[in-house]
């Protein structure tokens, strides 16, 4: 049933500071929203929760790409549509341009945000396999200040995150280092854009001599969060590329994932799946 | 309540309306502009689509708070005086609508990809539509229409 949207309250501070402040200051908890493209559609369809939100949306604070000779520093208000417009981003870090081609249709991209993509926490969210292989580190800020920590431990459970009440994601940052790593990223679903995937693996290696020296893995849908799969990192790490070591990983994917079954696919199927795209990134490399 | 200032197909509009209203409620409910209509309601079909600003987005996702000051254009705008515009004279001319449901978002999506793009190849045509879904058409009426509004164009 549709909501009652009488019910629901929306602000808009219109700056980063005036946000921060009502989060910090306010009793009730306000719930953010930028683009719209998650909690509109649980708005449309009777289920948004939060009765009080926050506008995020176009604050140039927080909508911006910016570059330095080591960094690239997303701001979280950043849309898929200026990620995919980014041209050092699409030529540094083309793994998350290309998540950014497949999350939802032109009209979603042109609203959908980065920030958005990773807080709403989904496991099967398009873009954080990219930044788990990329390294990327996240930064909070509150009126506390800012803090910054691996990407990798900022979800702790299924939808809930490190941030605290008063705080949002402000920015994600991706060191400029991965000149000669190869890349991998794919998404398996019923089609690539505009469906939500079954199971997604995006990976980088730095290889010398047919011997592992570097490798990262990010996962979609594999475990109750977007997760590295260190522990298969862990078995690759200065192997060489031989079929011994590909049996190895793919053991060990199997038993890092903790795939579910639900309305999308199996846990069997997506753990099979899983180790085949490993498998494949492997054998590209 | 909350007041909101835009501009709607050039004209400067004030709406009284609860902050989290969808556009698309605001459009058709309170300016009687029922060109964008609801099909899914949740983003998938693109049958609300409007351009903010000149970017194509789903009027169904957008709480009305969000277009203070924004520039909006809806299938009623897009004709120019009265005449068709060429994209929705192409839309006729190569049968690429049929029960009309997608089309005013068809013609919105074409626009904007004609803006970026205004020679798309199939593939930039079919990626700038994938957010539309057409349950007559088959699509490839559509592609031609698009084409056909490409070349109309030049």
């Amino acid at each position: 049933m549709r909501s009652n949207v009488s019910q629901y309250e929306l602000i808009a501070p219109g700056s980063l500071d005036a946000v921060l402040q009502i989060l910090a200051d306010s009793p009730d908890h306000y719930t953010p929203i930028a683009g719209g493209t998650e909690l509109m559609v649980a708005l449309g369809a009777g289920k948004l929760l939060p009765r009080k939100l926050i506008s995020l949306w176009n604050l140039r604070e927080l909508r911006f790409i910016e570059t330095t000779p080591d960094a690239l520093v997303l701001g979280a208000g950043a849309t898929f549509t200026d990620i995919r417009k980014h041209h050092i981003l699409a030529k540094e870090f083309s793994i998350l341009a290309q998540a950014a081609s497949w999350t939802g249709s032109i009209a979603n991209q042109n609203r959908g945000t980065i920030g958005g993509n990773i807080v709403n926490a989904s496991p099967a969210a398009d873009s954080p396999p990219a930044l788990l292989a990329y390294d990327a580190t996240v930064t909070l800020v509150s009126t506390r200040g800012p803090r910054t920590m691996p990407y990798s431990d900022f979800h702790l459970a299924y939808k809930e995150t490190a941030l605290e009440p008063d705080e949002i994601l402000h920015s994600i940052t991706l060191l400029r280092n991965y000149e000669g790593y190869k890349t991998y990223i794919r998404k398996v679903g019923p089609r690539n854009a505009q469906a939500i995937s079954k199971v997604a693996l995006a990976g980088l290696a730095l290889v010398a001599d047919g011997v592992i020296q570097d490798i990262r893995l990010g996962a979609a849908s594999l475990r109750e969060y977007p997760a590295r799969l260190a522990a298969t990192e862990e078995t690759l790490l200065h192997q060489p590329i031989t079929l011994a070591a590909i049996a190895t990983a793919r053991g060990a994917i199997l038993t890092e994932a903790r795939p579910i079954d639900d309305i999308r696919s199996t846990a069997k199927y997506r753990a099979t799946v899983a180790a085949n795209l490993l498998e494949e990134f492997l054998r590209s490399l | 309540m909350t007041t909101i200032q835009c501009t709607i197909n050039g004209r400067a509009e004030t709406i009284e309306a609860p902050p989290m209203k969808r556009l698309l409620d605001v459009l058709r409910e309170d300016l009687h502009l029922t060109g964008a209509k609801e099909g899914c309601g949740e983003g998938e079909c693109g049958a609300c689509a409007v351009l903010i600003n000149g970017d194509l987005v789903n009027s169904c996702l957008v709480p009305i708070l969000q277009v203070e000051g924004a520039r909006i254009t809806t299938i009623e705008g897009i004709a120019i005086n009265e005449q068709l515009h060429p994209i929705q004279q192409c839309f006729l001319t190569e049968g690429g609508a049929q029960c009309g449901i997608c089309t005013p978002g068809m013609i919105l999506a074409t626009h904007h990809l004609l803006a970026k793009h205004p020679q798309p190849t199939l593939a930039q045509i079919q990626e700038g539509l994938n957010g539309n879904l057409c349950r007559c058409t088959g699509y490839m009426r559509i592609f031609h229409a698009v084409q056909q509004a490409a070349g109309a164009a030049k």
